[in-house]
């Protein structure tokens, strides 16, 4: 019997964007990592041949993290001490891109100063060749503080600031469109919200094509569906021509996977739950996958053993050995 | 195909008698049509007209169930490819498969294993469906053993795997009265077991390579009379699993093509590694599988798979919501801090669940705010000053304590101010972020 594969046809393309500079293009890092450009859903070869393979960033820290889980602490061991050497262990563990983030103390309790952070930001410059994204702790005050001067001490690079949101982006936008660098755009879990954002974003003047759009997810349990469903609608949003919705999709899974009650507690949770560490591992890989599936371009985690098999299935999803009818 | 408004219009009475609910027969078609009523809410449809309709409103992926004494385990009806256009209906059922050459002590430890397994996820007991027996043997009296070891360790819903048509035959005699799914058909045995399926009343489960194929095989088979159909069309990998998935969704909702609108069975157990067996089944669940047959029991595994199924099935229009109100948490006194948060089940049972395992005695004063977790409330304007203020009072909650304290949540210390001039006589804190950390604060701060 004869079938006919029905295939989608949409006006529209996601932007390609292109993080990190080479020598070449005025930076100084040994790879780049290019995301987008689809021009239908995640992965539907038979349409169309995906030209960029999502990538996978694994997130550091400034300094030792005093709220991960400690199965994140054991799995690194020491190098979380030294960010630059936990950048080159991130790199060894099949990093595409790194996140750096910020944190808005040191250990002793003082303010991290604009010297430090842009210290900590050449010294895993200087240690791996890979892209670099840099997310600021996450309040107005400090993300300016620091992000204006790390972007002006890495003029050039094409870094990824984090984060813009509505209440704080102006400065943030301002400093990547005088260095060189591109943004992540985070709004939340709302198809028009982050709409807005980019609005905003493209008003100041930003070229889009240096902006990554973070609509936010909650972890597997924790409302994934929220965030999985604004994805979706988002990237049919870009396919169907919204000009302010064809950005490159970045999300979380490493943080708020890890944030939960399942990958924080070993004692006292019920025998159901099963063991802590495959929980956590399942836990941060099946949001990451679900993501992806939904259209995610960038997927930050913190796992070792979650990037390699999140690895393996972009492989597999991006291979196209097969005939429909 | 589906038939258009007008067309189903001809087939109706054309009177307006307005007894179905509409004020004319042209508007109930247009429902008809949209599916968003039954037919049989108009009492003078002709017979005729009646079978004409009811094979363009059947559903465009039948309602298959897998049944024992008991237990169901069903999949199919659904009509949309993204949960986004309207929900995704009926959770795909996960199997867990055992071998009849697996020793008898293995079959019946891992299948009571499984077969009691409970997790509890906002106040829902998850659980799995059933199991598979696989046969490795040949054997029709091997399979029998291992079909009744099963049996005798649980009563859920089986899954019969042989292409052997006599060993299936022979394991169906260890489940009178029940309907399994037999798997299954392919282009050599299938008059064999669509008679064996006809039978027993059994679903049958049809492997073929290739759409085309798959799409000859179920005509076959349906015209011998069975209509309980799950297919498994091959795509082992994530591409092609997504992409043959992606594609059998589509012809069946958006073609209404009939020879493939049918539940698809996909066997991440297959995998071979349990991790990467846990990735293809997370697709399976949001990628339009049916039933999921798993080769690992898991319970590290398990639950997260339970509880992304629960997530992806939960009706978009509907979040999950808890009754607003003052709740009380394990025995609290009046001198007891006033706990603050939203009414999105996540939310409260995060929350709830924290504070009881804690031991330490709380009011949960639960707002209104139209089923959004904190932040998500927050920036929708759901969960300010006001509204909690307003919860306060309409609750009462100032009858119940002696010490007016009110413990915000991390994330929107922002509000403190604010609440501070909606109430003035309270203390007003500021708590941790997340849920997790509160039993610490509760201890350390309060």
């Amino acid at each position: 019997m004869p079938i006919e594969i029905p295939k989608d046809n949409w006006p529209g393309t996601v932007r390609t964007v292109t993080i990190g500079a080479s020598a070449s293009d005025g930076g100084t890092r040994t790879s780049t990592v290019t995301v987008g450009g689809q021009k239908n859903l995640p992965f539907l070869h038979f349409e169309n041949k995906a030209p960029n393979r999502p990538a996978v960033a694994i997130e550091i820290k400034d300094h030792r993290p005093d709220d991960w889980s400690s199965l994140l602490l054991d799995a690194w061991g020491d190098v979380v001490n030294n960010p630059a050497i936990w950048a080159k262990a991130a790199e060894a563990a099949g990093a595409d891109l790194i996140q750096l983030s910020l944190s808005l103390t040191d250990l002793d309790g003082n303010p991290t100063n604009p010297d430090g952070a842009v210290k900590t930001v050449n010294n895993v410059l200087a240690a791996t060749g890979l892209p670099l994204m840099v997310f600021g702790p996450g309040q107005a005050e400090a993300d300016n503080n620091l992000l204006v001067a790390v972007a002006e001490a890495t003029k050039g690079e094409r870094l990824v600031l984090g984060i813009a949101e509505d209440k704080n982006y102006r400065t943030i936008i301002a400093t990547a469109m005088a260095n060189g660098h591109l943004v992540n755009a985070r709004s939340p879990m709302d198809v028009n919200l982050a709409k807005q954002l980019n609005i905003l974003i493209s008003d100041m003047g930003m070229p889009l094509d240096r902006v990554l759009m973070d609509p936010t997810t909650g972890a597997l349990g924790y409302g994934i569906e929220y965030g999985y469903s604004a994805m979706e609608r988002l990237r049919q949003a870009a396919l169907q021509g919204d000009a302010m919705t064809q950005l490159p999709i970045l999300v979380t899974p490493g943080f708020e996977a890890w944030k939960t009650k399942e990958a924080k507690v070993e004692t006292g949770v019920p025998a159901a739950w099963g063991d802590w560490l495959e929980r956590s591992i399942n836990w941060e890989t099946l949001t990451a996958m679900t993501l992806i599936e939904a259209g995610a371009d960038i997927v930050v985690l913190r796992h070792a053993e979650s990037v390699r098999r999140v690895k393996l299935a972009v492989t597999d999803l991006m291979a196209a050995a097969y005939t429909l009818a | 195909m589906a038939l258009t408004g007008i067309q189903i219009y001809k087939l109706l009475p054309q009177t307006n008698c307005k007894e179905c609910g509409y004020p004319t027969c042209l508007a109930f078609a247009m429902k008809l049509s949209a599916k968003q009523v039954e037919l049989s809410a108009c009492p003078y449809v002709t017979p005729e007209a009646k079978t004409q309709l009811a094979e363009s409103a059947a559903p465009p992926i039948r309602l298959v169930a897998i049944k024992s004494d008991g237990y169901e385990a069903k999949a199919g009806n659904e009509v949309v490819l993204f949960r986004h256009d309207k929900t995704f209906y009926n959770k795909p059922g996960l199997f867990i498969r055992v071998y009849d050459n697996q020793p008898v002590e293995t079959i019946k430890a891992t299948v009571t294993e499984a077969n009691a397994y409970a997790v509890n996820y906002v106040g829902m007991d998850l659980t799995v469906d059933g199991f598979a027996v696989a046969s490795s043997s040949g054997d029709p009296n091997a399979f029998t053993a291992a079909v009744q070891t099963v049996r005798a360790a649980s009563k859920r819903p089986i899954i019969l795997m042989s292409r052997d048509v006599n060993v299936v035959k022979a394991g169906m005699n260890a489940l009178k009265g029940e309907t399994p799914l037999i798997y299954g058909a392919d282009a050599r045995n299938w008059e064999a077991f669509a008679d064996l399926a006809k039978e027993n009343k059994a679903a049958l489960g049809i492997i073929a390579g290739t759409l085309a194929e798959m799409a000859e095989l179920t005509e076959k088979i349906k015209a011998k009379g069975v209509e309980d159909l799950v297919i498994d069309p091959g795509g082992r990998d994530l591409g092609s699993g997504l992409a043959i998935g992606t594609t059998i969704r589509r012809l069946a909702v958006k073609k209404n093509f009939r020879a493939l609108g049918f539940p698809v069975i996909a066997f991440p157990g297959d995998a071979g590694d349990p991790g990467m067996e846990a990735v293809q089944a997370a697709q399976a669940i949001t990628k339009y599988a049916g039933f999921i047959v798993l080769d690992h029991f898991n319970p590290a595994s398990i639950y997260p798979l339970l509880v992304l199924r629960q997530n992806i099935y939960t009706d978009p229009q509907k979040p999950i919501q808890v009754q607003p109100g003052i709740y009380e948490i394990n025995a609290p006194k009046p001198e007891d801090p006033v706990l603050v948060t939203t009414n999105f089940s996540i939310t409260y049972f995060s929350v709830a669940n924290e504070v009881e395992g804690s031991g330490l005695p709380a009011w949960l004063l639960v707002t209104d705010a139209e089923g959004m977790s904190v932040l998500t409330a927050w920036a929708a304007g759901k969960f300010d000053a006001e509204r909690i203020a307003k919860a306060i009072k309409s609750f009462n909650v100032a009858d119940k304590v002696s010490r007016k304290r009110i413990v915000l949540p991390g994330h929107v210390a922002v509000l403190s101010g604010e609440l501070e001039g909606e109430l003035p006589d309270w203390e007003i804190r500021v708590g941790p972020r997340e849920a997790v950390d509160l039993p610490a604060f509760m201890k350390q701060a309060l």
